[in-house]
């Protein structure tokens, strides 16, 4: 009994993913849909309560429920709150089918709980999996579209690409140690000390799950796949799915301490370093506000990766703060793209002379993703300031001095692209009539959602403490 | 609390402007007027209840106002805001430019009048933040804070160079050049933390705990580079002269308002930074370093004062000679002594009217002639009724003639500084010889010479009078009569003085057996 009251959340998403495809079956009805679907998030949302007063506990040897999971289990489920309303804003003029996108949504909301709470590689490649596959049909949700299509089967093609790097470095793994459970294997490394099939096999993993979360070398998908996308899919992959993914690359190492073989170290800090200047620089020159944002969140994740690699200290609560300010400001930014792409007609308004001269449309809109570009940007008064305080004090306090090198020049280049959208926002008006939100935007779900999260944003930056208590007491759990 | 509202009426203010705009254009102006005047009253009425001159400390704790409340426990960090004479005068003076900084732009700006207001009104906020702020992490997020605003003001009211959008441009290079430095600020403040957490087991942010940690605790190579750390991002906001490109470009596109805040007060937040937190914490460290700073003062004095000879843009000469009086500045701050520490509070002030006059009559030709290429001028003496006066009031000031402020504080920084770094003042002198030609040449070029047209251009009106004349009186005043502001200021220069001095002493019995 009380491993399912821990696993609740898990099962309050499936059912109300069976729900809602019962309902589908019986009459479509978009409001319907979006409705249930919102209804069962919540439920499943309050029921991390139930979960927290089990914590912690293991279900199987499969699960587990801890303070990691339970924030984990948050974060995914109000990113993908946050997505299935600004797809209801987003899909409400779309043609064809439109309530199986909920559907899809579920289940990848499913697959991202259950990935939060893995601790056995089965469970990881199984959930990994159920969150990537709705992924592709969300992903290519409006097929119509050239650029949808091709994201969608771009994202496939590559991620099962990546899908076999992780069976292949589990297989090493197993060969070697005969374990699957992190704890295992975590004691297999630590007494097996360097040896290269192992390191070989937790690579492997590494490339696996780096190719999720963009790390440099297996990045190349993100901005096409960023830009080809309807909106509220690309919300969920930047938010939803990086955060679990990341969640369960920290749980792996947190359990299996492979960071203590120096070359391990060294490759993870390399690849930290890469990815935050690569992120960075690439985005400098482009013209998609989605792209850039594809490339933003590359340069975020390497910020991400320089916790990871310390490992030490300040490093969890580090990870966990920097995911909370990271997917706030994701989605809010996320959220006006999706609001002036709205309702779906044809390819998404993305580009940046879209923005322009948008303060003397839609000024309170463009507070909003001012707000959000500062927080990206790590500016005082935004959340992502104390995210981005956290990464630097965690670097301090290591005497990473390069890392910290890196992540001071990779802001700096990153201001220019993020004041340069900034500007455009406030630019004079050019004539020609252009994509907009909606007039009563700021009453429908949609632009309500957008700005609590701009709010959240800054209250967050002002009064970051009982964030800071929150990430705190779930990481000490 | 008046502490509180110092910082807070301005940023309230701005979001009333904001609003404001809907019920026309007259409202935003007057409320952020009314804004700034009672931020003065407020500043002044503090001044006149507070007695400075007495609280001459052993330690810098013992501040006149102080207010403090927990923020973010974790880390130790608190609003703590805290008032001495030096940050009473900053106060003041801003409150004093933002006044002007309102009142300047009457005319000049005819667009989004209320968000330019909100952006004003917020720089001012943050740059009041900067001044009060005692937390470490504090005076960071001012410090951050500041340059956002700023950058929207030179960004969208700025005035369009010859290529197209250079405003955006130099706009971009502010904020990339200041916030970059800025961070390396922050992993200097972090550094000193973890510091004070591995001697102490605990978090803070608190200027005297990190003092002391910074005194007792740190290794002197550590103490080198976080000293650095701290110093270039001073260096770059001051601006010192390998890092002083974002200034020129800054200035030359900046609205009126933006380049008398910018020249007025935000050019001060650097200087003040180092009086406040790179020389008390780290007095061994800045004692190695004055002969590189003082080196770079001099540098900068030549170099500003030589390119301000060759500008042909009124407001860039006036922006080179920004860098070149900074470098007095810089040569008094690292000189150590009381003398030269009080004569650089007078000429951040004296330097803040002066160059904000000069500002105010580039905004004042370009309203009338549309350009600010002296080129273009020449022969204005008889065209405009009343600015020539004026304007040569204000270049007789930025020359340091006697009996204006400039003077006082130039004076003071060079006899405070002779006593210990003789040559670096005889070579500074010579900087007053360029300081003469530049500012000749404002006049010769703009004024005199062969006219261009005949027609008689608009004079001075009401607002213009009383706003330069007032201006200029201060300028006349703390030239004649600096004692209520040197009075104030002692006590804080003092301790500073002795925190430098204090150290150089026990090192000398070492070197003796």
């Amino acid at each position: 009994m009380t491993s399912l009251l821990a696993l609740s959340p898990l099962i309050l998403v499936c059912a109300t993913a069976i729900v809602v495809m019962l309902t589908i079956a019986w009459r479509r009805h978009h409001d319907l849909t979006a409705t249930l679907t919102v209804i069962g998030l919540n439920l499943a949302l309050a029921a991390q309560l139930l979960s927290w007063w089990q914590a912690p506990l293991d279900v199987t040897p499969l699960m587990t429920v801890d303070g990691l999971s339970i924030f984990g289990g948050v974060l995914v489920l109000v990113a993908t709150l946050a997505c299935a309303t600004l797809g209801h804003a987003y899909f409400e003029g779309a043609r064809g089918p439109r309530e199986e996108y909920y559907l899809l949504l579920l289940c990848a909301a499913a697959g991202g709980i259950a990935l939060v709470s893995s601790r056995h590689l089965a469970s990881l490649f199984f959930s990994l999996e159920l969150l990537s596959m709705p992924l592709y049909g969300m992903l290519a949700y409006t097929y119509r579209e050239r650029g949808a299509l091709e994201a969608g089967v771009k994202y496939m093609v590559l991620s099962a690409a990546a899908s076999a790097f992780l069976l292949f470095g589990m297989a090493l793994l197993y060969a070697r140690t005969g374990h699957l459970d992190f704890a295992g294997l975590g004691g297999a490394l630590a007494s097996a000390g360097g040896d290269g099939w192992l390191l070989a096999g937790m690579g492997m993993l590494i490339v696996g799950l780096g190719f999720k979360l963009s790390i440099v070398p297996f990045h190349l998908w993100t901005p096409d796949v960023y830009e080809g996308s309807p909106t509220p899919a690309a919300t969920f992959l930047a938010s939803a799915s990086k955060v679990a993914v990341l969640v369960v690359l920290l749980r792996l190492l947190q359990s299996a301490p492979v960071t203590q073989d120096a070359w391990f170290h060294s490759l993870l800090a390399v690849l930290a370093f890469v990815t935050m200047l690569v992120g960075n620089l690439l985005a400098l020159m482009q013209q998609d506000l989605k792209r850039l944002l594809g490339y933003s969140s590359i340069a975020h994740f390497g910020y991400l990766l320089v916790a990871l690699v310390i490992n030490e200290g300040l490093a969890m609560e580090t990870a966990g703060l920097y995911l909370v300010t990271y997917v706030v400001t994701t989605l809010g930014a996320f959220g006006v793209v999706t609001l002036l792409s709205s309702p779906y007609g044809g390819a998404d308004a993305s580009r940046l002379h879209h923005y322009r001269g948008l303060f003397w449309r839609r000024p309170y809109l463009t507070a909003v993703l001012t707000v959000m570009m500062l927080s990206l940007a790590g500016i005082p008064l935004t959340a992502g300031f104390i995210g981005k305080f956290y990464i630097v004090a965690v670097g301090v306090e290591a005497s990473r001095w390069w890392l910290v090198g890196a992540v001071v020049a990779g802001s700096a280049i990153g201001l220019y692209y993020y004041l340069r959208v900034m500007v455009t926002l406030f630019l004079p008006e050019p004539g020609m009539q252009r994509r907009d939100a909606t007039t009563d935007w700021a009453q429908r779900a949609g632009g309500v959602v957008v700005l609590a999260l701009a709010a959240l944003v800054v209250l967050l930056g002002v009064y970051p403490a009982p964030m800071i208590d929150w990430v705190r007491l779930m990481a000490a759990m | 609390m008046t502490l509180v509202w110092l910082i807070l009426i301005p940023f309230i203010g701005g979001l009333l402007c904001w609003q404001a705009e809907r019920f026309g254009e007259q409202p935003p102006r007057w409320i952020a007027l009314g804004t700034m005047l009672l931020e003065l009253a407020l500043v002044l009425g503090v001044w006149w209840h507070g007695d400075y001159g007495l609280n001459v400390a052993q330690d810098a704790s013992a501040w006149a106002l102080e207010w403090r409340a927990d923020w973010i426990p974790r880390f130790g960090i608190e609003v703590h805001l805290a008032l001495d004479g030096l940050s009473l005068i900053m106060i003041a003076l801003t409150g004093l430019l933002g006044v002007l900084a309102v009142v300047c732009s009457w005319h000049e700006i005819a667009r989004r009048i209320g968000f330019f207001h909100l952006n004003l009104l917020w720089i001012l906020g943050g740059v009041v933040g900067v001044f009060l702020a005692i937390d470490l992490f504090l005076f960071f997020f001012f410090w951050e804070m500041m340059l956002v605003p700023m950058y929207f003001l030179i960004a969208l009211w700025g005035h369009s160079g010859s290529t197209g959008n250079t405003r955006i441009q130099a706009a971009t290079k502010f904020f990339i050049y200041t916030q970059a430095s800025g961070l390396l600020m922050l992993v200097a403040i972090l550094g000193l933390v973890f510091a004070h957490h591995a001697a102490t087991g605990e978090y803070s942010f608190s200027y005297e705990a990190l003092r002391h940690t910074a005194q007792n605790e740190l290794s002197p190579q550590m103490a080198w580079w976080l000293m650095l750390g701290f110093f270039i991002a001073f260096a770059v906001k001051m601006p010192v002269v390998p890092l002083h490109g974002w200034l020129p470009d800054a200035h030359a596109q900046a609205p009126t308002a933006g380049s008398v805040d910018l020249a007025g007060i935000l050019l001060k937040t650097a200087a003040y930074g180092m009086l406040r937190f790179a020389l008390p914490l780290f007095p061994e460290a800045s004692q190695a370093f004055a002969p590189v700073a003082m080196g770079l003062g001099v540098l900068g004095i030549f170099y500003g004062a030589i390119l301000a000879c060759g500008q042909h843009d009124l407001k860039r000469l006036v922006a080179y000679s920004s860098i070149s009086h900074m470098g007095f500045v810089l040569i008094g701050i690292y000189s150590g002594t009381e003398l030269a520490l009080q004569g650089v509070v007078v000429l951040m002030v004296a330097h803040a009217f002066s160059a904000s006059g000069l500002f105010i009559i580039s905004g004042q030709l370009y309203e009338r002639l549309h350009t600010r290429d002296m080129r273009l001028m020449g022969g204005l003496w008889g065209r405009i009724k009343g600015l020539p006066g004026i304007a040569l009031c204000f270049v007789a000031a930025s020359m340091g003639i006697p009996g204006t402020a400039n003077f006082v504080g130039e004076f003071l920084v060079l006899f405070g500084t002779f006593d210990t770094w003789p040559w670096v003042t005889v070579v500074a002198s010579g900087g007053f010889v360029l300081a003469a030609i530049y500012s000749l040449f404002i006049m010769q070029r703009v004024y005199f010479g062969p006219t261009k047209e005949e027609t008689p251009l608009g004079g001075l009106d009401g607002r213009e009078t009383v706003m330069m004349l007032g201006l200029l009186a201060l300028v006349l005043w703390v030239g004649l009569y600096p004692s209520p502001l040197l009075d104030t200021s002692e006590a804080a220069m003092q301790n500073v003085a002795h925190i430098m001095t204090l150290e150089e002493t026990p090192a000398m019995p070492e070197e003796t057996p």
